[in-house]
């Protein structure tokens, strides 16, 4: 209830603002502007395989950090040996501006499709890796005593003791490098792109289309939205245990 | 039941633990000798940072002491072992894991499951359901830990521990985060199930009344060092029951064990620090 009158709330303000009419619509479209941009996007500009083609650099370049930090991250935040040898390393770079990195990923991947995920990749993996350690150090050290004093050898402490108990903050973790994979969209879409709404943001800057920017960065928002909310909903079912306290 | 066996169990002998290395380093326990009888019920009682916890978790495995020897059953300890069961003041159990899942989480390890037969799984399985029926835990075998009180929490922790038969349980301040109610119920239960089980106990308390009432030894420890200090035997018959916390003997040891504890443990000094401030304001 209040989650709604949030999100009216503030549309409201922008739909009065641009009523009273003081704001050229250059500089602030108003709703129905957008909406009206977001139709004919659909209905002439193909809007449905802008979505489609941005949804699977997005989903490609987080699932591809997924894949490695997962296990990487695993293995940092349960050995004191591996941690010492690569957090260093990893605080490092992400530090560094993943759009710095354009040249060098153009130079080395190319401009096709592997350069876009390989931008999203490099703005979400290093921070995702530090993030699943933290994870994994954060596992009751109780949890994992009991399970040595049952007998558990290592492989059992980490298959049935580390990894049950980090999973609902991995998939947390996971659901927020979510986000910040499509903050890098517009990025990854800078490099040789001709689809997808991060281009379309850009294209519709050069022509000076403020609806479209509009349409551009609220449906990116709205696709965030969901794909938060579908998050939430898979740590509901996944993990009955932590959503049903007496 | 094993009252009349004489063998301990476990031997500690000249055991020294270290933390750190020269200049930063801090003497948890300083030439611990201690010898923990069969079926014997030990409690060990003192300030904070006496070293009573670490000489548990040394007992345990899981810690390794610096110098002198630990012997479980004559075997020296080299880490953790099946015939050491722990239970924790809290946070131990698997939140992700029902109450009987919690309970059989042995049977998913390896140590536990080697030759296994069908008649081994059946066992288990009655064991399970005998502990779930000992601990009052029946009605909740399929909740979530997150889902019951500290109390029965800590039954269920109880249970898990004693799911493989150890021979010996090691309970570092189980009860410290109950209130005073709840743990009267758990002391009853933890004495009786001990029994039951025919295993020695060692228990880690600050609390000495729970000491004396819980132990047929109450092991005295000193901090800074860490050292054993005294030993008392406790003057109560084998039974106890609640009353008995009014007799004149049972508060005689309890007036003598926590003076000696005040003398041990520098609050005396911070006394007459706070009281010579008082008097200079």
């Amino acid at each position: 209830m209040l989650a709604a009158l949030g999100l009216l709330l503030p549309l409201a303000g922008w739909l009065a603002v641009t009523l009273i009419g003081t704001v050229d619509k250059v500089f602030l479209p108003g709703p129905t502007d957008v909406a009206r941009r977001v139709a004919s996007w659909f209905s002439d500009e193909d809007l449905v395989s802008d979505v489609r083609i941005s949804f699977y650099r997005v989903v490609a370049g987080w699932a591809l950090s997924a894949l490695i930090a997962l296990p990487l991250g695993l293995f940092i935040g349960t050995y004191r040996a591996v941690q010492a040898l690569l957090e260093p390393l990893t605080d490092f770079i992400r530090y560094m501006p993943a759009v710095a990195f354009i040249p060098l990923v153009m130079l080395w991947i190319g401009i096709d499709e592997g350069a876009k995920i390989g931008i999203i990749f490099i703005g979400t993996f290093f921070q995702m890796v530090l993030m699943v350690a933290e994870d994994v150090r954060r596992v009751p050290m109780a949890q994992i005593e009991a399970a040595q004093t049952m007998g558990a050898t290592r492989g059992e402490i980490i298959e049935k003791v580390i990894v049950p108990s980090c999973k609902p903050a991995l998939l947390d973790t996971l659901r927020i490098t979510m986000g910040w994979a499509w903050t890098y969209l517009v990025v990854a879409e800078l490099v040789a792109a001709n689809s997808g709404l991060g281009y379309a943001i850009i294209k519709a800057q050069r022509f000076l289309q403020t609806d479209k920017i509009f349409a551009g960065i609220i449906l990116i928002g709205a696709i965030g939205l969901l794909v938060d909310q579908t998050f939430r909903l898979i740590h509901r079912v996944a993990f009955p245990w932590m959503h049903s306290r007496a | 039941m094993t009252a009349t066996s004489t063998a301990s169990v476990i031997a500690c002998r000249h055991v020294w633990k270290i933390f750190g290395s020269a200049a930063a380093s801090v003497t948890a326990l300083q030439d611990v000798s201690l010898e923990v009888l069969d079926g014997e019920f030990v409690t060990l009682v003192g300030a904070s940072g006496c070293g009573k916890s670490t000489l548990l978790r040394t007992i345990a495995g899981l810690e390794t002491h610096s110098a002198g020897e630990i012997e479980v059953d004559g075997e020296p300890v080299a880490g953790p072992g099946v015939d050491r069961a722990m239970v924790f003041q809290n946070y131990s159990l698997y939140p992700w894991l029902t109450v009987m899942g919690n309970i059989k989480f042995t049977r998913e390890l390896a140590a536990h499951t080697r030759d296994r037969t069908s008649a081994d799984v059946e066992a288990a399985l009655g064991r399970a359901e005998t502990l779930l029926r000992v601990m009052g835990l029946t009605a909740v075998a399929r909740a979530y830990p997150n889902q019951l009180s500290g109390g029965m929490q800590q039954r269920v922790a109880i249970a898990r521990a004693l799911m493989s038969r150890p021979r010996i349980l090691l309970m570092d301040e189980p009860f410290g985060a109950l209130d005073a109610q709840t743990r009267e119920v758990m002391h009853d239960l933890i004495l009786h199930v001990s029994e039951l089980e025919g295993c020695t106990v060692v228990f880690v308390t600050h609390d000495v009344e729970e000491a004396i009432y819980l132990g047929r030894r109450v092991v005295l420890m000193a901090p800074r060092p860490g050292r054993i200090d005294s030993l008392y035997e406790v003057p109560l018959p084998g039974r106890r029951t609640q009353d008995m916390k009014n007799e004149s003997a049972f508060l005689r040891l309890k007036t003598q064990i926590l003076e000696r504890i005040r003398a041990t443990s520098g609050i005396k000094t911070d006394l007459e620090l706070l009281q010579k401030l008082s008097r200079r304001g």
